[in-house]
C-alpha cells in the first residue's frame, strides 16, 4: 500500500493486519476525538449556582448569540486530556536532547513553591504593604542573577527571551540617544538565533550579517571591518550557537566599545558557563537570561518563559518600568515615570505589571537549592556530557567543526550521511521510534543538515551510553543502506510523518462543522 | 547535589573517554585571565526542606487574595479555578515537554492547541485566533503592529478607556518601531468622542471594552468609521469572562480581537505569567504574529496536527518577520482550555451571570456609602466609584481593616490629578455576599474617617 508521499505507508501488510482493532485504539495507545467532536453544549463540569434575578447592568451589550462551545462533564475533561498527554514526549519521559533548548530535570519541589498561596494568589495592583515578601524575591532573584552575571542591574519584566532581546537592544539604542548620537545599524553573526535579527529590525536597524571563520567562531577581524559609527551594537551569542566558546570574545568587545557600540550578549546558552565566567567580565553590556532554559522552570509545551536582562552601568539608567530602587526600608518597586528620580531614565515599559513572578519562583528555588557549589557542578556536567556524547559519535558522525572541545552541546551535520539517501529529517525520524526526541535539526542555518545534540547535565552516565548506543546502531543501518527503515520512520508514534505542506498551503486553523459531502468521503 | 546524576567516577571516566584529564580543559577557550577561579559569592546549595522554609518565609509576607475579602481587578481577575485543571498542567507530559517541533510525538500538545485556537475563535466571534501570546498587554502591541503592517499607514489611535499599562506597552513598542500613536486622554466617563479622532492617516484604532473603567462600549459605529477611512478596529478586553455575558467584538465589525485569558485557568500570580488572547479574520492570517497549530494528515491519512505557517516566523523570516516572538503561553494556553472545556457554553454563561450579579449588587452596597458615587451605567464584574478624599489613602486605609477594595487610578494615572478621587473595584463569583457586606462597611468607615 502506496501512501500519498509515494511510500509504502506500512512495514508490510502483515504487520498491518495485526496492528488493526476494531476501535482504532492499539491497548494503552488511545485515539481521542477532537473536543468539538466529543463535547456538547450543555454539558458543563463544574457547579455553579443560578445567578440570582437582578436588573441587567449590561445597557443593550448584551450577548444576542450562541458562542459555540462545547462543554465535558469532569470525568470526561480527565480522560480528554489525559489521553492527549499520553501522545506527548516530555523530559519527564525520556532524554530530550534539543540543543539551543535545553530541556533538563523540572525540580517538582518548584512547582510546589510556585504554587503557595502568598505567591500565586496575590494580585499585582495589590497595596504595597501586602506584598512585601515578592519584592523581596524579586530583589534575592536580582541578586543572585547579578551575582552570576557580574553586571550592575536586572530588568525583570520580560516575558521570554526574544522579549528580553527586545528590552536590551531598546535599553541600547536609549543610551545611544541620550549622548545625541543616532545609529542606523547592528551586527547580527549568521549562526544567531532568528530572533535577534528579528529583534533588530523590528527596532528600524538595518541587520549587518557576520560571517563565521571556519572554525565556526565570529573573526574579530570581520567584526573591525563592519564597525563603524553607524552600528549600534553586535548581538552575539556565547556560547554561540554551534556549541562553541567564542574564544576571541574580549578582542570583539574591545573593538565594539572602542568604536562607541555596545555589546549585546544572547543569553540562551547561558547554562553552559554558569559559575565558570560571568559576562560582564567579559564585556557584556546587556543579556538576556532565558529563565526556563538555565533555571529549569518547566517549557509546558511552548511556554511560559521569562527573560530577564541583566545590563552594565552604562545602561542601567534605562531599564524600563517597572524596576527596583533600594530604598532604607528595603527595596521598593518603582512603577511609574513620576515616581523616578535623578539618573533614573526608564525608556517605557514593555508589558502590563510586573512580569513572570510565577517563573521567578521557580528560578529562585532553583538557584537556591544548587547554591554557588551545585550552579557551578550543573555547568561544568552539562559539557562533560556535550562532550562525551561528542567524543563517543565522532567517528561515525561528522562534526564540521573538527575534534575542538564543544560547551552544552554537541553539533554534526549531514556528511554523517554521505553515500546513504538518508536525510537529518530521516535520521531524526527514525530516533523516535527508538524512544527519544530528536535533537535539533537543521539549526543552525550556517551548517548543512545539522544536528544539535543538547543532553544536559541531568542525564546519568547511563542513559547517555543507551543513547550512544541507539545513534550508533542507526547509523551503522543507515551505511548498510536500509534506507526504508529511515524513510518510514516513525513507525510507533501516535503519528506516521505528517503532511506540513499540505498544513501550511490549504490551511486549517479552527475545527467546523464537517460538510455533509466531506461525511460520505 | 540531589538533581545531578554524575558520580565522581562517571566524571573521571569520562573525561577519561573524551581524552582529557580535567574539566577546564573542556573550557579551554574561556580567557583564562576571565575565569572565575573559586566559587561565586553566593550561599552553598540547600536541601528541599531548607529551601521551602525559605520560601515560605517570603510567601507568608504577603497578603494572599484569598484570605480576605477581595475586589482588585483593573486587568488581572480572581477566580474559582478547578483541581482538575491546575492537576491536568501538572501531567509531566504537558509541564515538562517542549514546543511541538517533532509533531509526531507531540499530538497532545498540538491538539490542545487546535481546540484552545478554535474555543478563542468562537469566544470573540472570528475566524482565527493563533496559539497564544505572553499577555493581553504585549498581544495588544503586536496588533497595533500587525495593523500597521496590513494598513501601510503609521498612526494608531488608542481610546481613553485603554488599560494605562495596555497603552504604555503599545505606546512604547510603537515608538521603538518608528509609529505614532494617538492617545485620548484617560476618560474614566466613557464620553471620549474617539470617532472625531480616526482620519485618513489612521492603521487601527484600538478600544477595550469592557473599558478599564468598566464601561461597555457600543464598538459598531466606531468599526464603522474605521472601515470608512481603511483603518482596522482592534478590540481589547483584560476580563475574557465577560464575553460570556456580552456581543462578541466579532459581531461589532473587530478586525482584530485581542486581550487577557488569564481569568480563565491561571491564577493572579503577582502579574504573570499571563495567556494572551488573539484572533482576527482568515484574510489576515499570513500578518498575525505567533505560533499557529494546522490541520494536516499523516503518511497513513490520519488526521493530526502541526505549527504551520511558519514562513511568517523569525526562524525562517529572521529580520523580515512578522515579529520576534519565537514562543507562546503553551501551558497557560492548556489551562485556560481545560477550564473552558470544563464550563462549556452553560458553565461559561453561568460563570459570567454570577459575576454580573455579583459586582450589581456590589455597586448598589458601596452607592449607599455616603459621599460614594459609582460612576457606570453599564459595566460586567467592574465599576469606578467616586469617594471623597485621596483614593490611595482610602485603599491603604481599607487594607489596613482586612479588606483589598480596588486599586485607585492614581496609581496608575499618577499625572492625572483629577482622577485622584477614583477607585476601580471588581467582584467576580468568589466575592461572597459577607465579603460584599464587609467591604461596603469598610468603606464607610474610612470613608466617615476622612470626611
Amino acid at each position: 500500500m502506496l501512501n500519498n508521499q509515494g511510500r509504502p505507508s506500512r512495514p508490510d501488510t502483515a504487520a498491518a493486519s495485526e496492528a488493526a482493532t476494531f476501535t482504532g485504539n492499539k491497548a494503552l495507545q488511545i485515539e481521542e476525538g477532537l473536543l468539538f467532536e466529543i463535547g456538547q453544549r450543555e454539558v458543563t463540569g463544574i457547579d455553579l449556582p443560578e445567578a440570582p434575578v437582578a436588573k441587567s447592568r449590561l445597557g443593550n451589550h448584551g450577548r444576542k448569540t450562541e458562542i459555540g462551545l462545547p462543554g465535558l462533564s469532569e470525568p470526561e475533561t480527565m480522560r480528554h486530556y489525559v489521553r492527549l498527554s499520553r501522545q506527548n514526549h516530555a523530559i519527564d519521559l525520556g532524554l530530550y536532547p534539543l540543543g539551543s533548548c535545553t530541556m533538563k530535570h523540572n525540580p517538582r519541589l518548584n512547582e510546589r513553591m510556585a504554587r503557595l498561596p502568598g505567591f500565586a494568589d496575590i494580585h499585582p495592583l495589590q497595596p504595597a504593604s501586602t506584598v512585601k515578601g515578592a519584592v523581596d524575591l524579586m530583589a534575592d532573584l536580582s541578586h543572585w542573577l547579578l551575582e552570576m552575571t557580574g553586571m550592575e542591574t536586572v530588568a525583570l519584566s520580560p516575558k521570554a527571551g526574544a522579549h528580553g532581546e527586545l528590552c536590551g537592544m531598546v535599553a541600547i539604542r536609549a543610551a545611544i540617544e541620550a549622548r545625541g548620537e543616532t545609529r542606523g545599524s547592528v551586527l547580527v553573526p549568521e549562526s544567531a538565533h532568528g530572533t535577534n535579527p528579528a529583534t533588530a529590525a523590528l527596532l528600524g536597524y538595518k541587520v549587518i550579517p557576520v560571517p563565521a571563520r571556519a572554525d565556526g567562531t565570529v573573526d574579530p577581524a570581520a567584526v573591525k571591518e563592519r564597525l563603524s559609527s553607524d552600528v549600534a551594537a553586535i548581538m552575539l551569542t556565547n556560547p554561540n550557537t554551534c556549541g562553541l566558546f567564542e574564544r576571541d570574545v574580549v578582542e570583539i568587545a574591545e573593538a565594539v566599545h572602542a568604536a562607541g557600540a555596545f555589546f549585546y550578549g544572547d543569553g540562551a546558552n547561558f547554562n553552559a558557563i554558569v559559575g565558570k565566567v560571568r559576562p560582564g567580565d567579559l564585556g557584556v553590556d546587556a543579556m538576556h537570561i532565558n529563565l526556563h532554559k538555565t533555571f529549569s522552570t518547566p517549557h509546558g509545551g511552548g511556554g511560559p518563559g521569562a527573560g530577564p536582562v541583566v545590563l552594565s552601568k552604562a545602561l542601567a539608567p534605562f531599564a524600563p518600568l517597572p524596576f527596583l530602587r533600594r530604598g532604607e526600608g528595603g527595596p521598593v518597586l518603582v512603577e511609574t515615570a513620576e515616581a523616578t528620580q535623578d539618573g533614573e531614565r526608564p525608556f517605557g515599559r514593555l508589558t502590563a505589571f510586573h512580569g513572570q513572578m510565577g517563573m521567578y519562583t521557580r528560578a529562585l528555588a532553583y538557584m537556591l537549592s544548587h547554591g554557588a557549589d551545585g550552579l557551578k557542578q550543573a555547568s561544568e556536567d552539562a559539557v562533560l556530557n556535550a562532550n562525551y556524547v561528542r567524543a563517543r559519535l565522532s567517528d561515525l558522525f561528522h562534526a564540521p567543526y573538527g575534534d575542538r572541545p564543544c560547551m552544552h552541546e554537541a553539533l554534526f551535520d549531514d556528511h554523517s550521511f554521505e553515500g546513504t539517501e538518508i536525510t537529518t529529517l530521516d535520521f531524526a525520524k527514525a530516533l523516535i521510534d527508538e524512544g527519544y526526541h530528536p535533537m535539533t535539526m537543521y539549526f543552525p542555518l550556517v551548517v548543512h543538515g545539522a544536528m544539535l545534540i543538547e543532553p544536559t547535565e541531568s542525564e546519568s552516565r547511563a542513559s547517555l551510553d543507551l543513547f550512544i548506543a541507539a545513534m550508533r546502531d542507526l547509523m551503522m543501518r543507515a551505511k548498510a543502506g536500509e534506507v526504508e527503515h529511515f524513510r518510514a520512520a516513525p513507525r510507533f508514534a501516535p503519528r506516521r510523518r505528517l503532511d506540513e505542506t499540505r498544513a501550511a498551503r490549504q490551511p486549517k486553523l479552527a475545527w467546523s462543522e464537517p460538510a455533509p459531502a466531506a461525511a460520505a468521503e | 547535589m540531589r538533581y545531578h546524576p554524575l558520580t565522581s567516577d562517571d566524571r573521571r571516566d569520562m573525561l577519561a573517554a573524551i581524552g582529557v584529564t580535567a574539566i577546564d580543559d573542556l573550557f579551554v577557550d574561556v580567557p583564562e585571565d576571565k575565569r572565575l577561579t573559586g566559587l561565586l559569592d553566593l550561599p552553598r546549595g540547600k536541601s528541599e526542606i531548607e529551601v521551602e522554609r525559605l520560601m515560605g518565609r517570603l510567601a507568608g509576607r504577603n497578603v494572599a487574595a484569598g484570605s480576605v475579602p477581595f475586589f482588585i481587578g483593573a486587568g488581572a481577575y480572581r477566580h474559582h479555578v478547578p483541581a482538575t485543571v491546575d492537576h491536568l498542567i501538572q501531567r509531566s507530559e504537558f509541564l515538562t515537554s517542549y514546543t511541538p517541533y517533532q509533531p509526531e510525538i507531540a499530538q497532545g500538545t498540538l491538539q490542545v492547541l487546535f481546540e484552545f485556537q478554535t474555543q478563542v475563535a468562537r469566544l470573540t466571534g472570528m475566524e482565527v485566533a493563533n496559539a497564544s501570546m505572553y499577555d493581553g498587554s504585549t498581544g495588544t502591541a503586536e496588533a497595533v503592529l500587525m495593523a500597521h503592517r496590513i494598513t501601510r499607514r503609521r498612526k494608531a489611535v488608542l481610546s481613553g478607556g485603554l488599560h494605562p499599562h495596555y497603552r504604555e506597552v503599545v505606546e512604547t513598542l510603537s515608538r521603538i518601531a518608528g509609529d505614532v500613536t494617538h492617545a485620548l486622554p484617560a476618560d474614566p466617563t466613557a464620553t471620549e468622542d474617539i470617532l472625531a479622532a480616526i482620519d485618513g492617516e489612521t492603521s487601527c484604532v484600538v478600544v477595550q471594552s469592557p473599558s478599564f473603567y468598566g464601561h461597555l462600549i457600543d464598538l459598531k459605529p466606531i468599526a464603522e468609521k474605521a472601515h470608512a477611512v481603511g483603518a482596522l478596529l482592534i478590540a481589547v478586553f483584560t476580563e475574557v469572562v465577560a464575553l460570556g455575558a456580552i456581543e462578541p467584538p466579532g459581531a461589532q465589525g473587530a478586525d482584530i480581537v485581542v486581550g487577557e485569558g488569564q481569568s480563565i485557568g491561571n491564577p493572579l500570580n503577582f502579574g504573570g505569567p499571563y495567556v494572551g488572547l488573539f484572533a482576527t479574520r482568515e484574510k489576515f492570517v499570513r500578518q498575525m504574529p505567533g505560533r499557529l497549530c494546522g490541520e494536516t494528515v499523516d503518511a497513513e491519512g490520519t488526521r493530526g496536527f502541526v505549527l504551520t505557517l511558519s514562513t511568517r516566523e523569525q526562524h525562517i523570516r529572521r529580520e523580515k518577520a512578522t515579529s520576534n516572538i519565537c514562543t507562546n503561553s503553551g501551558l497557560c494556553a492548556l489551562a485556560f482550555s481545560i477550564h473552558m472545556t470544563l464550563l462549556g457554553e452553560r458553565g461559561l454563561t453561568r460563570l459570567a451571570a454570577l459575576n454580573h450579579a455579583a459586582a450589581s449588587d456590589l455597586a448598589d452596597r458601596l452607592a449607599a456609602v455616603q459621599g460614594v458615587a459609582v460612576l457606570n451605567e453599564t459595566f460586567f464584574n467592574e465599576f469606578t466609584i467616586r469617594v471623597p478624599g485621596d483614593a490611595a489613602t482610602v485603599v491603604e486605609r481599607l487594607a489596613d481593616k482586612g479588606v483589598l477594595g480596588g486599586v485607585p487610578v492614581s496609581r496608575l494615572e499618577p499625572s492625572r490629578a483629577d482622577l485622584s478621587d477614583l477607585i476601580v473595584v471588581a467582584a467576580t463569583e468568589v466575592a461572597t455576599e459577607d465579603d460584599r457586606a464587609a467591604f461596603a462597611d469598610a468603606l464607610a468607615a474610612v470613608v466617615a474617617e476622612v470626611l
